[in-house]
């Protein structure tokens, strides 16, 4: 694998954080004059091995040696002078400064000890010209489009480091034509043998722009290969984790399915999911499948009601009802555990037995407190029924590990006795021992009789406990798949289906 | 025209026209004696508000200044009346102090991570404890050097003159926008009120701009309490209480952005102008109570909070169509 030709090359690097092991002993090589797409789901480690790589983390093992010396980023400046720039997506440049200021902040050209405005701006004005743009370079970043933002951000970039350029997701705000500036750029850079790594989750880019993939998954190399010689079926089987154990797999009860109880006709709000017609059963788990980006997270929050629906109408029971908030799904019985806890999830300062009377208390109004005996005697029953591994209920939830805070998040939901339950990403960050927990308790509230929602990015999860699975693509539902169609390669191949396609 | 030059136009407008009226109504008020008059009254809070402008560019705020100004003034005084130190050595020494003592709050905001808000509350009360512990009095300054220093004027043609204290105001303001504009300093202050996680990452000294931002605007409070001390010829630990607020005040009508990143030192002087020019006003009517002043000041700074809010709104409905 390494050859002469390498200009960056990262070898075994590890990072844990508290809880989890975001990097494990992954290897990445970039050549000189190659854009290689890096690649993986969220929480795969993209971001952490950019991290490590860029010096914003520290790594815990590994090297990393760029022309073949060994390096140790202290810091991204540090890295930059070294030769390795970023470009992020949210774009990491001062909008309040002019084009000129921000490409040369910290080197302006001074004459007599005052920076010299004018031998700034015509060297701004130079160097863009390098990228076909030509603007006014006085002006407020602030007054540019994101992708001339962009495109600034990547001359400094450049301009700085000149070894290795890492985009981080650059294309995510921007539009085709825009897209198209971006990569007659990157191609160009590319030719001057800078070795330019791109992360992104659209895949027909990674086709269009890279020369090789290297794909991450929860922390580990899945491999590097060849865009040329690799289809798009077997990368998304790369991408998506098919590891779950046998064990979990066992033959589903054939699904002794309940009445109809909710549909969901023409749902769909502008600009996050496209209009679906959806029903739920109760005692039916439906899996929601597809890449990030899909649609799927907003599908969960639509019919949650944390964003509004623009089109179509819901029916509970045959009667028509109006999700417009959280408050009135919750009032409709309802359950949302959000996918990412940290930040939506989990209140890390207080108790696991505060965390979860949370939003049965919210229910009840703050009028009617949940007296102290009553919270005890739920927390203990749920750290008891889902096995929360903690040693009091009063600890606070930060302290404990991914699983169990992910499962006091769930114990929060059961304890308002939920009928619709809507889980998004229930296993993500988790480690392996703990899918397995949850994926048991996805069955058995099932078996009690309530209506599940799930999404994962975990297909072998999906195939064991959905009863229906529906594939997302393009923010539109594209696909359902029931009984004996629900596996793993027939999900991949709905994911992967460049055409849309019913499979009703 | 550049969406950022509008509030400062604004001001500038208001500013010509508020004189326009107050002319129509005292003809009298256009004389270059009106005019010097309002650059040595408001001299001492002028200086301050340079220093204040950099902080609120920064995206921070100094609450000492009032304090320090009036510590500066009992500091002079005292050394003066018990020491035989030449008031410019006293000089030399309270700025040295003032400087120091605006350092150590910028180390404390940076290093402790603390808002600037409350660091520089303390400061205020340290500061005027401090001028408490020197004398509780009110002690006349009575050294001939500062009879000299007041004598020392340039005529203006019509009878006006710009004392010391006002060509003081107007030297420093000129320096305030040269640095502002002209140095890398100036533009890592406009970065830091960009963003601070932004500026690190692009490799601004967040530490050592920070800690300069308040040494200068502690600097720049001290000589605003020789200014003062100037003004009034005595020191006096109850003086220049709410000048930070009035300089805000001056920095924000003079179209700063208080949350920072926008904003023009040449605006601060425009904005204390307003002020002055609205006591002027209330001086020639007589009748009217200085009340006014506030009631006047208060509800401009209201419109001028307003007129950002709508700058901000329409170039940000204008990015998302562009």
């Amino acid at each position: 694998m390494q050859t002469n030709d390498d200009i960056l090359q990262a070898i075994r690097i590890e990072k844990t954080f508290p809880g989890t092991r975001a990097l494990d002993k992954v290897d990445f090589h970039l050549r000189r004059g190659e854009v290689h797409a890096l690649l993986g789901e969220n929480g795969a480690g993209k971001s952490t091995l950019i991290k490590c790589l860029t010096g914003a983390y520290r790594r815990d093992g590994g090297a990393i040696l760029l022309d073949d010396t060994e390096v140790d980023p202290r810091d991204t400046f540090e890295a930059q002078a070294l030769g390795i720039g970023t470009v992020y997506q949210e774009v990491n440049l001062l909008p309040n400064l002019t084009v000129a200021e921000n490409l040369f902040l910290g080197r302006q050209p001074r004459r007599f000890g005052m920076v010299d405005a004018r031998a700034m701006n015509r060297r701004a004005r130079d160097l863009l010209a390098d990228y076909e743009l030509d603007i006014d370079v006085t002006r407020d970043l602030a007054s540019y489009s994101v992708a001339i933002q962009q495109v600034v951000a990547i001359a400094r970039a450049v301009d700085l480091s000149g070894k290795v350029l890492i985009l981080d997701e650059p294309t995510a705000s921007l539009d085709a034509h825009e897209v198209a500036m971006l990569f007659r750029i990157i191609r160009r850079l590319k030719a001057r043998g800078l070795g330019i790594v791109f992360v992104t989750h659209f895949l027909e880019q990674v086709y269009e722009i890279s020369d090789r993939i290297t794909v991450l998954r929860n922390g580990q190399l899945v491999g590097t290969r060849e865009t040329a010689s690799l289809d798009r079926r077997e990368l998304i089987a790369m991408m998506i984790g098919r590891e779950l154990a046998a064990e979990i797999h066992a033959p589903r009860a054939e699904a002794q399915q309940g009445p109809l109880r909710y549909r969901f006709r023409n749902y769909g709000r502008k600009g996050r999911v496209r209009p679906f017609d959806l029903d739920v059963r109760a005692g039916e788990v439906v899996g929601m499948a597809g890449l990030l980006g899909s649609g799927r997270t907003e599908t969960a929050e639509l019919l949650f009601g944390a964003h509004r629906a623009d089109s179509g109408e819901a029916e509970i029971d045959g009667r028509a009802v109006d999700l417009a908030s959280p408050r009135a799904a919750i009032r409709h019985r309802f359950g949302f555990c959000p996918e990412d806890r940290k930040t939506s999830g989990i209140v890390g300062d207080l108790s696991v037995r505060e965390n979860i009377v949370l939003a049965l208390q919210a229910r009840r109004g703050w009028t009617r407190p949940i007296s102290r005996a009553e919270q005890n005697r739920l927390a203990d029953h749920y750290i008891r029924a889902l096995d929360i591994r903690t040693a009091d209920r009063e600890k606070p939830i930060k302290l404990l590990s991914g699983g169990n805070q992910q499962k006091a998040i769930l114990a929060r939901w059961l304890a308002t006795e939920p009928e619709f339950l809507i889980l998004d990403e229930p296993t993500r960050g988790i480690d392996v021992g703990a899918h397995a927990e949850i994926v048991k308790l996805i069955e058995a509230l099932r078996e009690k009789g309530l209506s599940l929602i799930v999404v994962s990015s975990e297909i072998e999860e999906l195939v064991a406990y959905s009863t229906r699975v529906i594939v997302l693509r393009d923010r539109a539902h594209v696909a359902e798949l029931d009984g004996t169609r629900i596996t793993a390669d027939q999900i991949v191949e709905a994911i992967a289906a460049t055409n849309e396609r019913r499979t009703s | 025209m550049k969406p950022k030059y509008l509030p400062l136009t604004a001001t500038l407008v208001i500013f010509l026209l508020g004189y326009v009226i107050c002319v129509a109504q005292y003809p009298n008020m256009l004389s270059t004696r009106v005019i010097g008059n309002l650059l040595t009254d408001n001299a001492f809070l002028g200086i301050a508000a340079v220093g204040m402008t950099f902080v609120i560019l920064s995206g921070g705020i100094d609450l000492s200044i009032g304090s320090v100004i009036a510590f500066t003034g009992v500091f002079l005084a005292v050394v003066l009346e018990h020491t035989s130190l030449h008031p410019l050595i006293a000089f030399a020494l309270v700025l040295a102090i003032a400087t120091l003592f605006g350092a150590a709050m910028g180390a404390v905001i940076h290093y402790l991570e603390m808002p600037a808000f409350i660091v520089t509350l303390a400061g205020m009360f340290l500061a005027r404890g401090m001028a408490f512990v020197l004398s509780i009095d009110s002690i006349p300054i009575k050294h001939p050097f500062y009879a000299t220093l007041k004598g020392l004027y340039f005529k203006l043609p019509g009878g006006g003159r710009i004392t010391l204290i006002g060509g003081l105001m107007l030297l420093v303001f000129a320096a305030g926008i040269l640095i502002a504009h002209r140095t890398r300093f100036g533009t890592n202050v406009y970065a830091l009120g960009g963003g601070t996680a932004t500026s690190r990452l692009m490799g601004v000294p967040v530490a050592a701009t920070t800690i300069r931002i308040y040494a200068l605007s502690g600097l720049l409070a001290g000589l605003s309490g020789i200014v003062f001390s100037l003004y009034t010829s005595a020191g006096y630990s109850l003086a220049a209480v709410g000048v930070e607020l009035d300089a805000i005040t001056a920095v924000v009508i003079g179209g700063t952005l208080l949350t920072g990143g926008s904003g023009f030192v040449a605006g601060t002087l425009v904005g204390i102008l307003i002020q002055g020019l609205i006591q002027t006003y209330i001086t020639f009517d007589g009748s009217l109570s200085s009340w006014w002043t506030k009631i006047l000041i208060g509800l401009l700074l209201f419109a001028f909070i307003l007129l950002q809010k709508g700058i901000i709104l329409v170039s940000r409905h204008r990015q998302q169509r562009a």
